[in-house]
């Protein structure tokens, strides 16, 4: 047993509007340069939907994640690394910038300059690729609410996974559909494709906590993490030519803070707690053979943090007992292993993601009241998610590689929760028939709840500092941000600035057509 | 054989290897944020798969064949048994071939270049220099191979421009081997020059890496949180 910590995240969709301010506070903090004008290290999409970027999960086309070999070994799917270099020219599976979106700004200065007339003037949207006027005709949210559904969510792998009859009957008309919304930030992988990918060993898994960084310094910008990575989190700046991804904001998590898309969520259905796993289990676990094991196997490699045995482990690998004693704490862990409430996107694409899932509830409960049912009464809705397969399917394509057994699990247990809660708040009654059906105890159901809806600001967020005992020296090492230096992010062309003062961070406002040139 | 000649064949290429050997240590220690392949394959990708690799392969070859050309004496070739005719043969017809592969590759990459808006706004001045020059060099390298030795009489340059630059680096270049060189010879040398004093500053320092180390690094990369490399697995 090896055993190292990772900061990991749950998140609750049952409780997702879909509102999008962690998207935009992300952007606001890390993305609104040049260059990142189309990169959104958090996005929020609606399911069923293609995603951006367009239909990224179909591995099929992208070629993203890790398979098994005949052997049964782990290989990228990509291919092994001959062919990687063999193909440094040109990558066969980059992503273009209209599978994600031509991203655009307005010419404001119409709004100024434009002669007093008897209307109003208007702005017309500019690439800020080539400044030029564009029609807007995607984006990253382009999908929001079923937007467009009719015409693209048919196009939804996560359909074409589902069984046939249930995937026969879901419909993008109106009143017969569902949706739910679905953020997305880098996972943070334990066994990253991205990591693995890359050519110039740039990107990298902390050793401490686990976050996976691109090292800005040494990327030389050969560009096959991007397509590596099963998730498409992995983005090119093509102003700096060099990759970025989500950062699992790590100057805040340093400091015991949550990101700040969990921060600002006012959902407030982010949790961000460690998890203790057993690094020694990860390559096992990642390439078990039976498609069924794969959740099981990833849930396995976490250690429980109350196991003296795993204590012992963890304090021999100089884990701090802080960090320990968060563990014990972590909501992640509560979630993901002693309730298994929460599963990871797409285990099949063996990463071991370490962003999980709450499946949502609502779906099947606006089944209910569709069919005219109370879905309030626990076995109506029991009843639903047996028999309404068309929710419970389409979640198990993307949570547990088709396993609609898990997933109908998790909402009945998620149900029960309620229909215990509903009935002690009502008349103070114990519903122990929804205690049987669950298999669980009054304190842990009590437990279920508070965590996922009180859902307090200390137990949600359980994030222990980074030790600075070694700050001083690391102070010696390097003070500046790598992001400041000359040809840091907002300017490229390193040699044109190199020196010249401080690094500017422009709003991205292209100049006129034809001009040429990087500013 | 003037003044100009020596500086010409004698200092030129000095002056071009220092700005090489000391504007690639400068950049390398303050510049390795600025230091990738600015690729723009997002932007574009219909033509840059045709034309990239034409081009980069074709340019191995190329290289390749400057290395056999050029440092390697005509005698040690002889004393292989390779004959005249059939290492004349070799030079032409490969170099034409991957000369031309090089050559269509780059017309593509340029053309794209300048049709695609959004690659073009991309192109920094460094980057118009630098292509510029590129376009000259290997035109002038086509002109030697198909003009001179494929169509026209044949020009013997292991016997004087080959024996001038390696003697470049015994530190003793004998300029007067270059004065009688055919003028395409002559400019391909001296664009080569400017060329080789012009990299450290574009993007073609991307070309030092290449990452042959992935072939055994291990597939994950840990690192401590103070930056230094640690262990890895797999």
């Amino acid at each position: 047993m090896r055993p190292m910590a990772q900061v990991a995240m749950v998140m609750n969709l049952d409780k997702c509007i879909g509102c999008h301010t962690c998207s935009v506070t992300c952007k606001q903090t890390w993305t609104n340069r040049d260059g990142t004008e189309y990169v959104w290290f958090n996005n929020v999409e609606t399911k069923p939907g293609i995603g951006y970027p367009k239909g990224y999960e179909d591995q099929r086309h992208w070629r993203g994640g890790w398979v098994l070999d005949r052997r049964g070994r782990l290989k990228l799917r990509s291919g092994g690394r001959v062919k990687r270099l063999l193909s440094l020219f040109a990558n066969p599976t980059l992503p273009s910038i209209d599978d994600y979106y031509e991203p655009i700004t307005y010419d404001y200065d119409t709004l100024i300059n434009a002669p007093a007339g008897p209307y109003t003037p208007t702005i017309r949207p500019k690439s800020a690729l080539t400044g030029n006027d564009t029609a807007i005709t995607w984006g990253a949210n382009w999908e929001d609410d079923l937007g467009g559904a009719a015409e693209n969510a048919g196009g939804d792998v996560n359909i074409a996974a589902m069984p046939a009859e249930a995937a026969e009957r879901v419909r993008f008309s109106f009143e017969q559909t569902f949706m739910f919304h679905l953020p997305r930030i880098c996972e943070h992988c334990l066994n990253p494709a991205c990591v693995a990918a890359c050519p110039s060993g740039a990107m990298y898994k902390r050793e401490e906590d686990g976050i996976v960084l691109v090292d800005q310094d040494r990327c030389r910008g050969w560009r096959m993490c991007v397509s590596a990575c099963p998730y498409k989190k992995v983005y090119l700046n093509h102003h700096t030519g060099k990759a970025e991804k989500c950062t699992f904001c790590f100057p805040r998590i340093e400091s015991g803070q949550p990101t700040v898309c969990a921060e600002t969520c006012v959902g407030r259905l982010r949790y961000i707690g460690l998890v203790l796993y057993d690094a020694d289990a990860v390559e096992a676990a990642a390439s078990v053979t039976d498609p069924g094991q794969l959740l099981e196997a990833q849930r396995g490699i976490f250690l429980d943090p109350e196991d003296p045995a795993v204590i012992h482990a963890a304090r021999a690998a100089d884990i701090p007992e802080d960090w320990i004693a968060a563990a014990q704490r972590s909501p992640v862990y509560q979630l993901a292993v002693r309730d298994r409430v929460a599963l990871p996107l797409h285990p099949e694409y063996r990463t071991l993601p370490m962003v999980w899932y709450i499946p949502p509830l609502s779906p099947v409960l606006d089944a209910v009241s569709d069919a005219e049912g109370d879905n309030t009464d626990p076995d109506q809705v029991f009843h639903a998610i047996r028999d309404l397969r068309i929710p419970v399917e389409y979640l198990a394509s993307l949570f547990t590689n088709g396993d609609a057994e898990v997933v109908a699990g998790v909402l009945m247990k998620l149900s029960a929760m309620r229909g215990y809660m509903r009935a002690r708040t009502l008349d103070g009654s114990v519903a122990n028939e929804l205690l049987d059906a669950t298999g669980m105890t009054a304190d842990e159901m009590e437990r279920l709840y508070r965590l996922l809806a009180i859902a307090p600001y200390e137990e949600r967020y359980v994030i222990p500092a980074a030790h600075h005992e070694d700050g001083a020296r690391l102070a010696g090492l390097d003070t500046g941000c790598s992001l400041d230096r000359p040809g840091g992010p907002g300017m490229s062309g390193a040699l044109e600035a190199a020196g010249k003062g401080p690094v500017d961070l422009p709003m991205p406002i292209p100049p006129p057509a034809r001009s040429g040139g990087r500013r | 054989m003037t003044a100009f000649d020596i500086a010409l064949w004698g200092i030129v290429p000095y002056i071009a290897l220092t700005v090489f050997v000391v504007g690639h240590i400068w950049r390398w220690r303050v510049d390795q944020f600025g230091w990738t392949t600015h690729t723009t394959q997002l932007l574009e990708n219909r033509w840059l798969r045709l034309g990239s690799p034409l081009f980069h392969f074709g340019l191995l070859a190329v290289i390749a064949g400057h290395v056999l050309g050029l440092l390697v004496p005509a005698s040690w070739t002889h004393a292989l048994g390779v004959s005249e005719a059939v290492y004349h043969a070799l030079a032409v017809w490969g170099g034409a071939l991957a000369g031309l592969a090089m050559m269509a590759g780059l017309a593509l990459l340029l053309a794209r270049r300048l049709i695609n808006g959004r690659v073009r706004r991309t192109t920094s001045s460094m980057d118009k220099a630098m292509f510029t020059v590129l376009v000259v060099l290997v035109v002038l390298g086509m002109v030697q191979t198909v003009g001179v030795n494929l169509l026209g009489g044949g020009y013997d340059y292991r016997e004087t421009v080959a024996v001038w630059f390696r003697g470049i680096f015994y530190l003793q270049p004998d300029a007067s081997l270059m004065v009688g060189a055919p003028l395409a010879y002559q400019l391909h040398a001296l664009v080569a020059w400017i060329f080789i004093g012009m990299w450290p500053f574009t993007r073609l320092v991307h070309a030092w890496s290449v990452p042959i180390a992935y072939l055994w690094r291990p597939y994950l990369v840990y690192r401590k949180r103070s930056g230094t490399p640690a262990g890895a697995r797999r």
